[in-house]
């Protein structure tokens, strides 16, 4: 029998403190997640600089948290894997520098992970990936369509061109009054709708898998103007079913036509913007019919957490990938396979 | 006793391994790298050069700030990870204070600046009786004006140590004239080896897991919520 695989996850790319103890890869042992959008929701938006201050106030009682959960000392443990990038760099900084002083401290190999890789990892907390494998990324700062043929190869095929998804359900939402985070807001209140503005979808070429949301942004705040001007009110409900309609219509539509053309096994969905219900129903609604399994893992599990950097970094510590303690924050990594 | 000593608050690095008041060895670089990619690896080089492992360190100490947001944090989360992993104690000592140790015998007051952009200074002002430093102008975010006026209340010559003193010299010199004494250049670099010093005579350690930096300074956008919310109350 092989000896259990403990892996140490650390995340710190955005405005969530988290560090988690992930066994074999696949089996959570831990998972902790401190939160600041209580303190950036004064600023209706992740502020860097109150972000990496909070990161440095949390990080050890994140860490000593995971591991006290888990019930093992750090010998126990097989490597620490850290979100390398993309995020905010002051913030990355925080959990890469923690990372690297406990990997010394103890002489563990240290692994630095890709934020998206991790998003899509999340899954294989879940349930076994298939190959070839979709993945749907839609997050705050990401909208991306990967293909998989294997554990740790990416072929990024679609990305957004301006805005991210959540991006544009936070300014649309703002636009609109609602409180921050903007994403569940509009769900909710597309959800309760009777009415829907008709808004834009952008297909861009016909062949193309990237998105474009800000000219849907545009056309909400247009429509907002003009509606003003006349001295009409605006039904935040209608506009926001409207909007909602527009994002994921084309996410679908895209996503669909990417299994067909990859014959894909499996569909999975990952990142925060994967919770919102109206996208998620209307993902397993057409893959239902495409016959093809189609998986989100728990809310829990598509926000920000270190579960799923650990998930990563057990398959890159299984494929013999190593990082120095010579690594830096990296805002735009970009995501590279590290299996063919 | 062992004692390990960072210092990532500027661009200079120092890490430094004393060992029952000895000096063992001790590295500083100011080549403008980011201290990501150099403090971790310096501090290996420095433990491998030593013949020392982790778990063989007493205690840590570490410069708090102020200084570079970004410096100040890699230094205080390396040295909280090491001192809470190892469950060693930690110091934290005033980065502007452990350049000031630079100045340990000069008879006056020990002036260290660090330029904060837009007419402002991060700067302390200490006096030594040989041995130790005592802090005559708290550790502050200083409009230069204002620290001038607060040195005037002051007598004795006036030792103005930091690599940004070049910036502001003519104007020091104006306000000044003789009493003013500008240390050399590489007098600019703090020592983690007098970090050290001045954290074994500090003699206190800190909490480790609410331990952050001593900023000095707080962070913009929660200075105009701030200011955002004195209004709301005002209006109410």
């Amino acid at each position: 029998m092989t000896k259990d695989q403990y892996v140490l996850g650390i995340e710190t790319s955005c405005d969530e403190t988290a560090a988690s103890v992930v066994k074999n890869g696949i089996e959570i042992v831990s998972n902790v997640v401190a939160s600041q959008i209580q303190s950036q929701k004064r600023f209706g938006g992740v502020v860097p600089e109150i972000a990496s201050r909070h990161h440095v106030e949390q990080i050890t009682i994140v860490i000593d948290e995971a591991l006290k959960k888990a019930g093992l000392a750090p010998k126990e443990l097989d490597a620490v894997a850290v979100t390398e990038g993309p995020g905010l760099v002051g913030a990355l900084l925080i959990g890469i520098n923690a990372a690297k002083a406990f990997a010394f401290a103890h002489g563990l190999p240290l692994i630095g992970v890709h934020h998206i890789a991790g998003h899509i990892y999340a899954n294989e907390l879940m349930q076994r990936m298939k190959f070839p494998l979709l993945a749907i990324i839609v997050s705050g700062g990401h909208t991306e369509l990967v293909i998989m043929k294997g554990h740790g190869s990416f072929e990024v095929i679609g990305e957004t061109r301006d805005d991210a998804a959540g991006e544009a359900y936070d300014k649309v939402a703002r636009v609109l009054g609602l409180p921050y985070p903007g994403g569940p807001e509009i769900d909710r209140l597309a959800g309760e709708s009777d009415d829907v503005i008709e808004f834009p979808r952008a297909w861009l070429e016909p062949d193309s898998y990237d998105f474009s949301f800000s000219g849907l942004k545009s056309a909400v705040i247009n429509y907002k103007h003009n509606l003003e001007q006349r001295g009409e009110k605006v039904n935040p409900a209608h506009v926001a079913a409207g909007f909602q309609a527009s994002v994921v219509e084309v996410l679908t539509t895209k996503a669909r036509r990417a299994a067909e053309e990859y014959q894909v096994k499996q569909v999975v969905a990952a990142g925060g913007v994967a919770a919102n219900k109206q996208l998620r129903g209307s993902l397993e609604n057409a893959f239902k019919e495409m016959n093809i399994p189609f998986y989100v893992p728990p809310i829990s599990l598509c926000t920000d957490n270190a579960a799923m950097i650990a998930a990563a970094g057990s398959s890159m510590f299984t494929s013999g990938v190593r990082s120095t303690l010579s690594m830096n924050g990296r805002p735009g990594m970009e995501l590279t396979s590290w299996h063919e | 006793m062992i004692w390990l000593g960072i210092d990532t608050a500027n661009t200079p690095l120092s890490i430094a391994i004393v060992k029952d008041g000895q000096l063992l060895l001790e590295e500083n670089t100011s080549m403008a790298i980011n201290h990501s990619l150099r403090a971790m690896p310096a501090i290996e080089e420095v433990f491998n050069k030593v013949n020392l492992v982790p778990a063989d360190i007493d205690a840590i100490a570490v410069s708090e700030g102020p200084g570079s947001y970004t410096g100040v944090r890699i230094g205080v989360t390396i040295a909280k990870t090491l001192s809470w992993t190892l469950e060693k104690p930690l110091t934290g000592v005033s980065s502007l204070k452990a350049i000031a140790m630079n100045g340990l015998f000069f008879e006056g007051l020990i002036c260290i600046l660090v330029d904060a952009r837009r007419g402002n200074v991060y700067a302390g002002v200490y006096k030594s009786n040989n041995e130790s430093l005592t802090s005559i102008i708290e550790d502050g975010h200083y409009e230069i004006e204002t620290l001038f006026e607060l040195l005037h209340k002051h007598e004795g010559n006036l030792l103005f140590i930091g690599k940004d003193v070049s910036m502001h010299q003519e104007k020091i010199i104006r306000e000044f004239g003789k009493r003013v004494v500008i240390a050399p250049v590489h007098f600019n670099l703090p020592r983690a080896s007098s970090l050290i010093y001045a954290a074994q005579q500090l003699k206190t350690q800190v909490d480790v897991h609410p331990f952050t930096p001593e900023y000095r300074r707080i962070a913009e956008a929660e200075a105009n919520w701030l200011k955002a919310q004195e209004k709301e109350k005002d209006r109410a």
